[in-house]
C-alpha cells in the first residue's frame, strides 16, 4: 500500500481490535439466546409457576426485540455490568473477580516457566545445530506438544505429590501448591516456544549481515547473542502471543484437575450449573484479555523491528 | 516459491509426485508414526476382535487390581478391565479426530475461496468472523457451544469443528489470493470460464497442499480437545469408555491406583505424538512458508 505510515496503520489495528470484541459480545449475547428453553424459566428452576416466569420475563426485558436487547446488554457490560449469576444471585463481576488472582498467579507461572525454557532450549537447539543436543531438544519440545496438559498434570501428581511426596496434591495457598499446575499449563507452551526460537534462529544465523559480522572478524559469541538473537525473538514474540491462548485455554482444564480456585474452573462450574450469565462473562472476560494481549503485540512488533510494513 | 508445484501428467494435476515420496522416506521415525496410527485405526474398527473383556462389564470381585496377565493394564473401581476399555475408547478418539476436522476442513474451505476468491465486501464479513473466532481460545469456544447443546460425543465434535474451522479459513485464503494471480488462473477466465469451474477444476487442487497438512496437524489438536474436554465432563459420557473420560474417572484413585491413569494418559499422549510427527514431516515436505502467513 502507498503511503502507509504508522499512525493509521496503530488507529486501525485498535479499531479491528474494538470490532472484534463487539462481535464476541454478540457471539455471546446469541449464546444465551440459542439456548433450547426460556432463561427465565431456567432461572426460577421446575418448580415455578407460570405468572413468575411471566415476570421475570418481563423484569430481564426477555420480551424486547433482540436487537433491543443486545444494545441494552453492551450498555451494561461497558459499565461492567454483566448481570447476575443464577446460582448465587452476586453479581458476575463479583463473582469473577474472586477468581481472578488465582488464575493470575497461574497464568504469569505458566509464562515465565514457558518462556525462560522455551528460549533458553530454543537458543541452545539453534546453536548447537544438527548435534545430538539439538535432537534431544527437539524431542522434548515434541513430546511437549504431544502429551496433553492434564496428562502431563496427572503424571506429575502421580510422580511428585504421590509417590515423592514433594508436591501437595491439589488446592491453594502456597508456592509449592503453584509448581504442579503451572509446570503443567506452561510446558506446552514452553515447547511451542522452543521450536519458534530454534526455527526464527537458524533463519536469522543464514542472513548476509550475519556472514558479515563475522567476516568482520565479530566474536562469534557476540554475533550470536547480539546480532542473531535480537532480530530472531522478533517474529517469536508475535506468534507467542497468537499461542497465549492454547495456554488460557489450558487453565480451564488444569485447574479443575488441581482444584485450583480460579476462573477457568468457574467456567466448568458454571456450566454444570447452566449459570449463563457467568460462563458469558468467563468467555468474554478471558477473550478480551486475550484480543489486548494480541493488539500490543502487533503494535510493539512494528516499533521492535522498523522495516516492518504495515498495511 | 511458496507452493508446491503439481505437475501435470496426462492432462491431469498430480497433487503428490516422487519428491514428495523420497522426502518422506528419509526420517524413519515417520514409518513408526504412521504404523501406530494405521494400528490405531484398525484397533478401532476390530474393537470387539481385540479387547479380552467386554468394556462395560462389571467384576466386584476384581476392583483396582494392578496390572498381571489375565488384566495387562489392571482393573478399574467397578472391576471392569482397563486395556479392553482403552481399546474402545480408541473408537470414539478416532471419530473425534477424524470427524471433527473433516467437518472443520470442509467449513474453512468454502470460508475461505469465498473470501479469498471474490474478495469485496465477502472478504471482509467473512474475515471479521473469523478474527472474533480465533480471539476465543478453541476450548473456551467449544465449551459455550457444549454449553447450548449440551453434552455429548456429537456435540463434542460440531464443538471442535466450530472452534477450529477459522484456522482453515485463514490458511485456505491466504493460499488463493496467491493461487488465483497465477497465469493459468488468469488464463482460464480470459478463455471465459465460470468462477465455480476455476475455483474446483483450478484453485483447489492447488491449495490441497497446505490444507491437508493443516488437517492433519489437526486431527492431534482435535483429539487433544476432546479428550480434554471429555476429562472436565463436557464430552463424552460415563460410561463410555473415552480415553479422557476414563482420566477423569481415573482421577479420585490416582493414589490407590496408579495404573488407572498411566495406560489411559500414555496411549493418548502416543496417539498425538505419532500423529503430530507426520504433521509435522507433511509440513516440512510440502514447504512450511504459508501455513503461518
Amino acid at each position: 500500500m502507498e503511503g502507509f505510515n504508522i499512525t493509521t496503520y496503530i488507529i486501525r489495528r485498535i479499531l479491528l481490535a474494538i470490532v472484534v470484541i463487539f462481535g464476541v459480545t454478540l457471539l455471546i449475547f446469541l449464546l444465551v439466546h440459542l439456548i433450547p428453553g426460556d432463561p427465565a424459566a431456567q432461572m426460577l428452576g421446575p418448580m415455578a409457576t407460570t405468572e413468575s416466569v411471566a415476570r421475570l420475563r418481563e423484569s430481564m426485558g426477555l420480551n424486547d426485540p433482540l436487537p433491543t436487547q443486545y444494545i441494552r446488554f453492551i450498555k451494561k457490560a461497558l459499565v461492567g455490568d454483566m448481570g447476575r449469576s443464577f446460582r448465587s444471585n452476586r453479581t458476575v463481576v463479583y463473582e469473577i473477580s474472586k477468581r481472578l488472582w488465582p488464575t493470575i498467579q497461574l497464568a504469569i507461572t505458566g509464562v515465565g516457566i514457558a518462556f525462560i525454557l522455551g528460549i533458553t532450549a530454543g537458543i541452545i537447539a539453534a546453536a548447537k545445530k544438527d548435534t545430538w543436543i539439538d535432537s534431544l531438544v527437539m524431542i522434548f519440545a515434541m513430546l511437549g506438544i504431544s502429551v496433553p496438559n492434564f496428562v502431563l498434570g496427572m503424571f506429575i501428581l502421580l510422580l511428585f505429590s504421590i509417590r515423592l511426596g514433594w508436591l501437595p496434591v491439589m488446592g491453594y495457598g502456597t508456592l509449592r501448591h503453584l509448581i504442579g499446575p503451572a509446570v503443567s499449563l506452561g510446558l506446552l507452551y514452553s515447547a511451542i516456544m522452543a521450536r519458534l526460537v530454534r526455527s526464527s534462529m537458524i533463519e536469522v544465523l543464514g542472513m548476509d549481515y550475519i556472514r558479515t559480522a563475522r567476516a568482520k572478524g565479530v566474536p562469534n559469541r557476540v554475533v550470536f547473542y547480539k546480532h542473531a538473537l535480537k532480530n530472531s525473538l522478533i517474529p517469536v514474540i508475535t506468534v507467542a502471543g497468537m499461542y497465549l491462548g492454547v495456554l488460557f485455554g489450558g487453565t480451564v482444564v488444569i485447574e479443575s484437575l488441581f482444584s485450583w480456585p480460579g476462573i477457568g474452573r468457574l467456567a466448568i462450574e458454571a456450566i454444570y450449573a447452566r449459570d449463563y450469565p457467568l460462563v458469558q462473562g468467563v468467555v468474554l472476560l478471558i477473550a478480551t484479555v486475550f484480543v489486548f494481549i494480541n493488539l500490543i503485540v502487533d503494535l510493539s512488533y512494528g516499533l521492535l523491528d522498523p522495516r516492518i510494513r504495515y498495511e | 516459491m511458496i507452493i508446491s508445484i503439481n505437475i501435470i501428467e496426462n492432462g491431469s494435476l498430480k497433487f503428490v509426485d516422487k519428491r514428495h515420496w523420497n522426502k518422506f522416506k528419509k526420517r524413519k521415525i515417520n514409518f513408526v508414526a504412521l504404523a501406530i496410527i494405521v494400528l490405531l485405526v484398525i484397533i478401532a474398527i476390530f474393537a470387539p476382535n481385540f479387547s479380552p473383556y467386554e468394556p462395560l462389564a462389571q467384576d466386584y470381585e476384581k476392583i483396582l487390581l494392578p496390572p498381571s496377565r489375565s488384566h495387562i493394564f489392571g482393573t478399574d473401581n467397578l472391576g471392569r478391565d482397563i486395556f479392553s476399555r482403552v481399546i474402545y475408547g480408541s473408537r470414539i478418539t478416532v471419530q473425534i479426530g477424524l470427524f471433527a476436522s473433516i467437518l472443520a476442513c470442509s467449513l474453512g474451505l468454502i470460508q475461505g475461496l469465498i473470501a479469498g476468491y471474490f474478495g469485496g465486501i465477502l472478504d471482509t464479513l467473512i474475515m471479521r468472523f473469523t478474527d472474533i473466532l480465533l480471539s476465543i481460545p478453541t476450548i473456551l469456544l467449544a465449551i459455550a457451544i457444549i454449553a447450548i447443546l449440551g453434552p455429548s460425543v456429537n456435540t463434542l465434535i460440531f464443538a471442535i469443528a466450530i472452534a477450529s474451522m477459522s484456522q482453515f479459513t485463514r490458511v485456505v485464503r491466504g493460499t488463493v489470493l496467491y493461487v488465483k494471480e497465477y497465469t493459468f488462473v488468469l488464463a482460464s477466465r480470459a478463455i471465459g470460464q465460470g468462477d465455480l469451474n476455476i475455483l474446483f477444476k483450478h484453485i483447489l487442487p492447488n491449495i490441497l497442499g497446505p490444507v491437508i497438512v493443516l488437517a492433519t496437524i489437526r486431527v492431534a489438536g482435535a483429539i487433544l480437545v476432546g479428550a480434554a474436554l471429555s476429562f472436565v465432563g463436557l464430552g463424552a459420557q460415563p460410561p463410555t469408555p473415552e480415553w479422557g473420560a476414563l482420566l477423569n474417572e481415573a482421577r479420585i484413585y490416582l493414589r490407590t491406583a496408579w495404573w488407572f491413569t498411566l495406560f489411559p494418559g500414555m496411549t493418548l499422549a502416543v496417539t498425538i505424538l505419532s500423529i503430530n510427527i507426520l504433521g509435522d514431516s507433511l509440513r516440512d515436505i510440502f514447504d512450511p512458508k504459508t501455513y503461518y502467513s
